[in-house]
């Protein structure tokens, strides 16, 4: 079986590589997207207890929604593409940086930030030279997750036309062609699990000597 | 140095204040010791003197200068903090810490390293094997001479310390306040200094004020609150043995004799504390001891009617001891 699964993909290398590229790209793009909105807004939630308590509370909701259901929700209001699995990977990325941001930021110790201030640091100073360090190892870790479940999340985006290594399972799975769908699924777990070892070394590296 | 004039704080519209129009003056080089139970607005007043709490009325002048309207973190950078937890940064060595205001100042890294190695000198840590290890790596005691160490970092005239040894065990805290109060009065530090225990503030301070319910309810030298409290608030906080406390704010030096002590009596140390002394008489069962100097001399007599005697006279005149 996985070697007629080799001989499909030797067939096919052009339409692998076309399919794992955008795999690659839809999920990058979506982790950056979703860094790029979830953070900032985690570091503005972190300053007020209420608005951290709601966010996490949304993000919450949010993440108990099945991956699927968050495609099928996209599909009615911007139709079938790229884009839209776009925004629905976007969707599914937010809650685990938003709230491992929050944590982070809420993590760090009051008196470290009492101290800080205390000896003149100005409120962005204290963001970047105490806050962002000390935060950092848990916002990778929400960054981890995220990827992670972009990553075999995108998988679902050839359900709504998206493409991607899901197109060989999708297709595999209606045709009951069992190579084809290996051809998907194997590169996609591998993905994964290289992300996920991806992410983890960045944690490690990034974790400051001193709290590690 | 620090004037402090009608300073008011509520943090609430409808709460009592918890600083209530407050007056206090605060000589250059004194220890001003706040004191008083949970919630009379010590904290809170040691805190709007660096603007970390903005008060609601009042005004205060540091070094001359009003800062009630001049740039909060400016102001900072000029007045060392030092707080209970201490804060170190725990991503930070030791060095990096201890150079955190002069960072903030912009000084030049020689100046920079030279100041750390003179500060972790000063506070008794080896620069050489401190410099660069990190915070989760000390003592509680060590985390607090570093924390006060980078308080001192940009020499500030002004430091304030709130309850600096209250995390720290009590043999420690012993050492450690001997250890800051010779530092602190070397470099002539005023200081504004926050505890709830009375025996500290005898100890470290030159002056104490005595709060309850955001007032001041007495402003005077440790040895004048103890022989004259001025209400059964007071008395009742300094403790029923302030007559003890006194003694111990005196040396054997200063009610001492020249006459030769009767033979056979005790020996006791020119310079030991008078509640020491009492102690050595009542556990001798005697009048009198023989006061020696540092080379084992005898230099004079100390009797129970002089430790009397030393109670009755009047406070101003003991505190030129």
């Amino acid at each position: 079986m996985f070697v007629d699964a080799w001989q499909y993909l030797l067939l096919h290398r052009a339409q692998f590589a076309t399919a794992f590229g955008v795999h690659v790209t839809i999920s990058a793009s979506a982790l950056l997207l979703a860094a790029a909105i979830a953070i900032p807004a985690g570091v503005f939630a972190a300053r007020k207890a209420g608005a951290a308590l709601a966010a996490i509370n949304i993000a919450n909701i949010g993440r108990t929604l099945p991956s699927l259901a968050v495609l099928a929700l996209v599909l009615p209001l911007l139709g079938t593409g790229f884009a839209p699995s776009l925004v629905a990977l976007t969707l599914l990325a937010l809650p685990p940086i938003l709230t491992h941001t929050i944590a982070g930021l809420q993590g760090v110790e009051a008196d470290v930030v009492d101290a800080a201030r205390g000896m003149g640091m100005t409120p962005s100073q204290v963001l970047r030279q105490i806050e962002t360090p000390l935060a950092i190892p848990v916002v990778f870790a929400g960054l981890r997750t995220a990827a992670v479940q972009v990553v075999s999340g995108a998988v679902l985006a050839a359900f709504i036309g998206g493409g991607g290594l899901g197109d060989f399972i999708t297709a595999g799975i209606a045709m009951m062609a069992m190579p084809q769908l290996l051809v998907g699924a194997i590169p996609v777990t591998l993905l994964s699990l290289s992300t996920d070892y991806l992410f983890g070394t960045l944690e490690r590296r990034l974790t400051p000597r001193g709290i590690r | 140095m620090i004037t402090l004039r009608g300073l008011t704080k509520r943090f609430a519209a409808d709460a009592a204040p918890a600083v209530d129009a407050l007056t206090l003056a605060i000589g250059a080089g004194e220890i001003c010791v706040l004191i008083g139970p949970s919630g009379c607005g010590k904290t809170t007043t040691m805190r709007m003197v660096n603007r970390m709490i903005e008060p609601d009325a009042g005004t205060i002048e540091v070094g001359g200068r009003d800062v009630t309207h001049v740039d909060a973190v400016t102001l900072r950078r000029s007045i060392g903090y030092v707080i209970q937890q201490v804060g170190l940064f725990p991503h930070l060595t030791i060095a990096e810490n201890v150079a955190t205001v002069p960072r903030l100042l912009g000084w030049d890294e020689a100046r920079i390293d030279a100041r750390v190695d003179f500060l972790l000198a000063l506070v008794r840590m080896d620069p050489a094997t401190m410099r660069d290890r990190f915070p989760r790596e000390l003592s509680g005691g060590q985390k607090q001479r570093i924390g006060v160490a980078r308080a001192l970092a940009a020499d500030p005239p002004v430091m304030l310390m709130d309850e600096p040894f209250g995390a720290i065990d009590p043999i420690t805290r012993g050492s450690l306040q001997d250890e800051f109060l010779r530092i602190l009065r070397e470099l002539g530090k005023t200081i504004v200094f926050v505890t709830h225990d009375i025996d500290e503030a005898i100890r470290m301070g030159t002056r104490i004020a005595i709060m309850r319910a955001g007032r001041l309810v007495q402003y005077d030298t440790p040895e004048a609150i103890l022989a004259h409290p001025a209400d059964a608030f007071v008395a009742e906080f300094v403790g029923t043995d302030r007559a003890l406390k006194r003694l111990s704010l005196a040396t054997v030096a200063a009610v001492a004799t020249t006459s030769p002590p009767p033979p056979g009596a005790p020996r006791v140390a020119s310079d030991a504390n008078l509640r020491d002394a009492l102690s050595l008489l009542l556990a001798a069962d005697v009048d009198a001891a023989g006061v020696v100097d540092a080379a084992g001399g005898v230099i004079g007599t100390l009797t129970l009617a002089a430790l009397r005697r030393s109670l009755r006279s009047d406070p101003a005149a003991a505190e030129s001891r």
